[in-house]
Formats: structure tokens, sequence, C-alpha cells
């Protein structure tokens, strides 16, 4: 089954305790950022610390994701090299507007995949739409490439392109958000939200995170620890959505021990999607230590 | 590679260390280093330098390092970097030695 | 000699004296000794017009015993002015024995370079004075006390205070001397009432005099034989310069969270439950977890003991802390609560942790949770040296807390700037293993194997549990292996348990 993308924690890639810090705070994935994080003259320092503490630090079962610089520009293609050579699970793209720009990078990838033989198609991609046409452009960007793991949203620069500005009930965003979650269903992909930059504002944030919920997003950005406890509470299944999923999947396994091609619980027929979904709610459960699973 | 100028890379912070590289005449790397953790890890921290270095060719350089407890990745990522800034600009990266 | 632990204590060390056995084996019959009084008549004037007056007056003579308390911490102005009056004097060979010594007091080091003192009996040592004294600065060992070892040692005359100098925020001129009611105030006098209660001679030093009766007192008038008033007793700043905010340090609040965690799946986590928690970083996060904790499932504590913080008065104000024994005020809401409050306790270091007192109130401890430079495989704690050998931190209520708690939680980061807290023999053993229940870092805890109980209660934490070798395994495969701190023979410093007996010597750094 597919991995948990709850949160995604954002450390500065300039940073060499937060570099070998970073994990244990139960982020689902660390995002070392090279791009906004880091300061012009030391694009390349924090690109050799992030080449060297991935390969050097053990980061168990959390997924490591690195923001490039934008391709086009005199640090991107370092980047890619290093972070490939490196062993890098995903490299996210700073700023996405069109199909070609996850091309360009599939193209960069690659060619170092082949250099240094490691598995053509290893290395994940992630896209970041923050301006208005790549949020049209959101689907074609969502399919571009088999690499491509999720499309974020990156709201800092987005209000500003929309002539508006943050508020706190989100509604100038809803539009990119509901586009963006739109594309990521439709492309089977996963659907990041953007950071919450109010870090003292714990209330603030939980009406934030629930609204992403309730809009179908499989997690968010978090720029500090404090906020990973509450996303992963927010995400957390109730008892009664986990009674009926466990119900769900035992009616499944029914199925299949039985050889029987339908699937049925309760007299209802139950297909594939709320299989899928039941089992999602499990894996959530698990991962808060709410679900147990009996062997 | 040969160090043709001189170059500086880190901070002072917890964790960190604070890389100079100079260009020397003679042969051979030499290092002063004052780190917080002498005692424990000097020796290493010079190894760590010394090897990183050498695995770039650079075979004479003077290194300044003011160390405040950097891991060996870190180390190994600051003199990379200070190597690098040291050298011609047309210089690009050897990934194949890096490691 | 090879004491209980493993720990080699010269045998010129061991000079009459006891090597550490267990936490509780020289708890048999004592006694306690007395001192001599100067009687005072009516119309005799306690109050004088200098320090030089005071010592020329307690007879102060060459060879004799000093004793200071350290309320004021580093704003402590008392003991540097005491001693620089003595060396003018011309007095020399004293015993300094100060309940603990900071990094303000390095102007010792020249006393002591000029033989005005020459023994030391503290529970801490920091700064250039402790760097010093680590490199063989004194001829004879500086002897390391607990502040329960501390009270038993003057209990027992082991230390003979002949004058002790005590400063005070405000006093009377009859020398009923208080921590509060002055300009810098401490609040809790704890350190100070056993040596004003066993010294020859005690001079109240004061910034602040106060009309007769100066009530209530900490210190009483029929303890004090002068009064001292001078321009300034400390630096406010410095006297409550401790961190007393919850730290926002996401490492330590994670260590914090997991070790309140501890605490309330270990059984001990009740209503009338007792506690004790520390000044800064993790060890008084906890108490912020522990808080909310009670207030979902309505427990109380009975009890919280030792230094005192604003969160924990917060929480005694808030009705979830009945009572509170405090030995040491770290901030200035604990100042003001404990002239307020009826229910906060002021309590002397005997009270508070002397294994040879009937009510020693650590003994009714349930949970107490610590900090530690080094532990190692064998879950010994030091808190008085630094990785480095050097001495750096102070015994304090440590030893005491964690022999009679019921649970014994160290909290720590695994590494701290490369420096790795998991080894595999601590530099100095101020705390010996069997006194420690669980060790909680940012990575997951070990529990003790002693504590088989613990060990099923804890099955189910949802928090990694490692074997302590694993754990020290971990933290080297992250730093590297250090290399071992080379030392000398001489011996700089003892360390003393709190029953008396010498669990560990500290040497010379190379």
């Amino acid at each position: 089954m597919e991995r948990l993308r709850r949160t995604m924690m954002f450390v500065p890639g300039s940073n060499p305790s937060m570099l070998s810090d970073a994990c244990i705070y139960g982020a689902d994935s660390l995002m070392f950022d090279l791009e906004d994080a880091v300061a012009i003259n030391e694009k390349d320092s924090a690109r050799l610390l992030v080449y060297n503490a991935i390969k050097t630090i053990d980061y168990g079962n959390t997924e490591v994701v690195v923001r490039i610089n934008e391709l086009h520009g005199p640090y991107g293609r370092d980047d890619v090299e290093a972070m490939v050579r490196a062993g890098v699970d995903v490299i996210r793209l700073p700023k996405t507007e069109r199909k070609e720009d996850i091309y360009e990078v599939e193209a960069a990838i690659e060619e170092v995949e082949r250099k240094i033989g490691r598995e053509i198609g290893s290395t994940k991609m992630m896209a970041a739409v923050e301006s208005p046409i790549g949020v049209i452009n959101a689907y074609e960007i969502a399919t571009a490439s088999k690499r491509l793991i999720g499309i974020a949203l990156g709201a800092e620069d987005y209000a500003t392109n929309m002539k508006t500005k943050r508020y706190p009930d989100g509604l100038e965003l809803l539009g990119a958000r509901t586009q963006i979650v739109i594309a990521a269903r439709a492309a089977g992909i996963y659907a990041l939200d953007t950071v919450y930059t109010h870090i003292d504002d714990e209330e603030g944030f939980k009406n934030e995170v629930e609204l992403i919920k309730q809009l179908g997003f499989d997690g968010k950005s978090v720029i500090n620890p404090r906020q990973i406890k509450p996303v992963c509470d927010i995400f957390a299944p109730t008892a009664e959505e986990i009674k009926k999923s466990e119900n769900i999947r035992r009616a499944a396994q029914d199925a299949k021990e039985q050889g029987l091609g339908v699937i049925s619980l309760n007299g209802k027929m139950i297909d594939k999607p709320i299989v899928d979904r039941a089992n999602r709610v499990l894996q959530l459960a698990t991962a808060v230590g709410l679900y147990k699973e009996e062997i | 590679m040969k160090i043709i100028k001189s170059s500086m890379v880190g901070t002072l912070e917890s964790s960190d260390i604070q890389i100079r590289v100079e260009q020397r005449d003679e042969l051979g790397i030499k290092i002063q280093l004052k780190s917080s953790v002498e005692k424990q890890f000097g020796k290493q921290i010079r190894k760590v330098i010394i090897e990183t270095l050498e695995s770039l060719g650079i075979d004479s350089c003077l290194v300044i390092a003011i160390d405040k407890g950097a891991l060996d990745c870190t180390i190994k990522a600051r003199v990379q970097c200070a190597a690098y800034r040291a050298v011609g600009d047309a210089e690009k990266i050897n990934w194949e030695v890096i490691n | 000699m090879e004491n209980s632990i493993g720990r080699e204590i010269p045998d010129e060390i061991i000079d009459g004296k006891k090597v550490y056995v267990s936490p509780f084996f020289l708890n048999g019959e004592v006694v306690k000794t007395a001192h001599s009084i100067k009687t005072v008549k009516p119309g005799d004037e306690k109050l004088l017009d200098s320090i030089e007056e005071a010592i020329v007056k307690c007879g102060l003579k060459d060879g004799m015993t000093i004793s200071f308390h350290h309320h004021f911490r580093e704003g402590d102005y008392i003991l540097n002015m005491v001693v620089n009056i003595i060396a003018k004097l011309g007095i020399k060979n004293l015993t300094l024995a100060s309940s603990s010594l900071s990094s303000v007091h390095k102007e010792l080091v020249k006393h002591i370079k000029n033989g005005v003192i020459s023994r030391i009996t503290t529970s801490g040592l920091r700064g250039e004075l402790a760097e010093e004294i680590s490199n063989g600065l004194m001829e004879k060992p500086v002897i390391i006390r607990s502040h329960g070892g501390r009270a038993r040692a003057i209990e027992a005359g082991d230390i003979k205070i002949d004058v002790a100098f005590l400063g005070a925020s405000s006093s009377d001129t009859y020398g009923n001397a208080s921590g509060s009611r002055g300009i810098a105030n401490c609040g809790s006098l704890g350190y100070a009432k056993i040596d004003a209660e066993f010294a020859d001679k005690v001079v109240i030093i004061t910034d602040f005099l106060a009309p007769f009766p100066n009530v209530p007192a900490s210190i009483s008038q029929k303890d004090v034989d002068y009064v001292v008033k001078i321009d300034k007793i400390g630096d406010p700043a410095g006297i409550v310069s401790c961190a007393t905010r919850y730290t926002k340090n996401p490492k330590e609040l994670l260590i914090a969270e997991y070790a309140s965690r501890v605490i309330v799946e270990s059984g001990y986590f009740k209503d009338g439950f007792s506690f004790q928690t520390g000044s800064g970083g993790s060890t008084l996060a906890v108490s912020r977890f522990l808080k909310d904790e009670m207030l979902i499932k309505g427990i109380t504590a009975n009890f919280a003991l030792g230094g005192i913080t604003k969160p924990i008065v917060e929480m005694h104000e808030e009705g979830l802390i009945k009572h509170i024994f405090d030995v040491q005020g770290f901030d200035l809401t604990a100042v003001k609560s404990i002239d307020e409050n009826q229910n906060h306790h002021e309590i002397d270091s005997s009270f508070y942790a002397n294994p040879h007192n009937k009510g020693c109130i650590a003994n009714k401890l349930d949970v107490v949770v610590l900090s530690a430079l080094e532990i190692d495989t064998d879950f010994n704690v030091n808190v008085m040296t630094g990785s480095d050998g050097v001495l750096r931190g102070a015994s304090g209520g440590h030893s005491d807390t964690a022999a009679c708690a019921k649970l014994t939680v160290i909290v720590s980061p695994l590494i701290r700037s490369r420096i790795p807290c998991v080894v595999d023999c601590v530099n100095t053993v101020i705390t010996p293993g069997e006194s420690i229940d669980v060790l909680v870092t940012e990575v997951g805890i070990a529990i003790n194997p002693r504590r088989v109980d613990l060990i099923e209660k804890l099955k189910n934490i949802n928090i990694p549990i490692y074997p302590i070798q694993e754990l020290k395994e971990k933290v080297e495969g992250i730093v590297g292996i250090p290399e071992k701190i080379k030392y000398e023979d001489k011996v700089v410093a003892i360390v003393e348990y709190r029953d008396g007996s010498i669990i560990d010597v500290i040497r010379k750094v190379k």
C-alpha cells in the first residue's frame, strides 16, 4: 500500500543540526530545501550538506524529499545531479507551471540515473503549484510523468499572484486547493497542502487542517515539529470509522478466500474504491496507535 | 586539484564547523583546529579533513577550522565546499570522487 | 580499593572513611553534633559596622572552616566580598564549605594560590574555578557532596563550621533573616538554615534592614551572632537567572513528552502522588505535559518538592498541587508564592534530603525527573564532569532524590554537539545505576533491567524501547567512538555519597 504522507516537514538545507535531527519528530516526509531557504551565496554549501547528509544519516522509514532550484537557473542541474547521486527518494520542483517543466526535470534526472547506474525511474518527483497558470494546468502536470507521486500547493506566492492576500478562513485559496485535489485524484497521486506560517496560532492551524482534510488533501506541509501531532490527530480516523473499515477489510478477505468475484457486506455490494479507503483508514489508525492488526 | 585562492565555508553554530582553506607553497596538508570536542574527537576530525581533501586530489593547503561538534558528514560537506571554492572557477565538481 | 560499582578509590583517599556499597547501606544509628554558643546579654548589639569587624569579632583564625549558601547563584556578591576581606586580614589555610559554587566565584582562584583557602567542600563547581581545580590547582582534593550529604556531614560533625557568613535579603538587627521582603529576594533559604543551626558563629549579611521582629524568619535570632548591612548583597538579575519558562526547543519538548508518558504509564501517576522536576529544559517541561494529563484524568499531586519555579507555583495555585516543599526558589514567582501561599513551605536541606534525618521528605517522593551529562550502560549518572573530564556541574539533590524516589526518570538528548550522553563508563559517578529507573531520550527510552515491574508496565507505551547498550551503539554510530579522556594520578576531587561513603574520585586531566 502507498505510504502515508500526512506531514511533510520543511528543513533548510543549510542547517547541519536540523538535517541530522529532522527525523526524530515523526514527520512522514522530510523536505530538505535548497531553494527559498538557502541564500544565493550558500547554494553550493547547502547542496553538499544535503548530499552528505542523505548519504550518511539513517532517516529510517521517513521519506526524503529535496526541493531543488529551478532548472533554468544556475543551480538546478547541479542540484539534480547531487541529489540523484545521494539517493534521494523524491525531487520536488520549485515552481511548476506546465507539463514541460516536468519533462525537463525528468530528463535531467534520467540522465544522472543512467550515468551512475541507478534504476531508471527510481527517483520520484513532486510538483509544486504556486501560480494561476500552474493551477489551470494542474491536471496536465499531475499526469506528466510516471515518477510524479504528488502535487503540492505553494500558497505564499499564489495569493500575491492572485492580487489578494491570505485570510484566516482560506477562501481566497479555495479555487486553487480544489483544482489541485481534483487533478491529484484524477491522476491517482497525492495532494499536499501549503504551509501555515503562524506557528503560535494553534487554533488557526487546526482549523486549516480540518478544512483541507475535508477538501480531500492527503497531507499538509509543516515548518515546525509542533505542527506534526495536530495534523496526525486530525487525520486519525474515529473509532466508528475504524470499526467500519475493519468489517470491510474482513469482508474483502472472506471474498478472496472463498474465490468470490464480488465482495458483499450486510447485503450490500462493496467495490474497490471502498475497500481501498477502508485499508487507508486502517493504515492511518495504525500509524497513530489506534489500531493493531490481528494476524 | 590545486588550491589557488582562499575560501571559507560554514558557521560557528553548534553542530557545525567553519572551514577556511588557504593556498600553501609547501607540500602537505596543514591543519589548525580549534574544537569544542578536541579531546574526544580531535583525531577523528583531522582524519576526516585530510581524507576528504586527499580524495579531491588536493595535496597541499592550509586548513583553519573552528569546530562546534560537527558530525563527520558535515565536516566532509564543509571541506568539499571550501575546496571547490578555493580552486579555479572552471573546475566542476567531480562527483565520482566526492563520496 | 574498588567500591561496589567498580570505581577505584586510592587507599590514601579512603583514609578511614567508608567506600560506597549501596544506597542505604550506612543507615544505622548516628549521633548529631552540637556547636558552641557565645551567649548574648541584654543590651548587646549584634549590628556591626563592617564585615571586617564581624570577622575579627568572630575570632576567625588560620585553619578554620567558613561557610556560605548559594541561593544568590550567579548574582552573588557576598562570598567574593568576604573572602577578599579575609585575605586582606592575612588569615590563611581556611576550609571553604559553601553549599555550592558558581562561575562568579572565579576570584577564589587567586585566594587558593595565595594559601587563603586550602580546602573546599561544595556541591558544584563551574567556570574558571572548576577548570583550574581540574587542572590541579589545589593540593588537597575538593570534597563534592550532595545537598543531603552536606546536611548529613554538618549534623554529624564531619564539617565543623566555625563561621557561617549568610547572605539574607532582609534582616532585623537581632538576626531574624529572610530570603524575602528585601531588595534582592531569593525566597527559600533552605541551604542556609542548616549552617545557621550548626555553625559556632553566624554572621548575617544583608542590604535591607527591616524593623524588629522580621518575621516570618528563615533564620532565627536564636542562631545569629552578628548582623552586617552592606550596599548590595547581589545582582537581582543573576539571582533569578535560571530559565523558568517552558522551553520551546522542539527536541527538549519531545523528550519531555516522552518522559511524561513514561510517568503516566508507570503506575505511580495517581491521585495524591508527589513529584520533583528540574528548573529548566526538558526536566521542567515534563511538568507541562504532566499538568495536561492531571487535568484530563482529574489527578492532583499531594506535593511538589525541590527547586521551585513559576510553572510549579501556577499548578499549585490552580489546585493541582496541594503542598510545595521549597528548598530553593528559582524565580520571582516562587519568591512571591512562598510569602503568600500558606501551603508553600520552606524546608532546609536536612529535611529535604539528609539520609540521616528521620523525616527526610525525599523518602516520600514518588517521581523525580533529573538530567544527566552522561549515563553509562550500568545506568550510573554523571552530572559533575563533562565528557572531557573537566569539572562543570553539581551533585545537587540528584543522588538524594534518585535514591529515595519510587520512580527516577533521567531526561537527556542522546547527543549534545557530538558529545554522546550514553557511554560505556561515565567519567564520574554521582548517582549509582541502581537508583536510576528509566532513561528518556529523543529517540526512545531505556529501562533499568532491575525494574522488571516497569518493563512490564511500559511494554505498550508506543515509544521505542531499547536496551541501554543499543542506545550506546546507536549514538556511536552517529558521532563515532570518542577517545577516552586521559587523566593523571592526582585526585582533585572526592565524590562523597549522601551517606558519607566515597563513591568516586575525580582526577587531574592531562
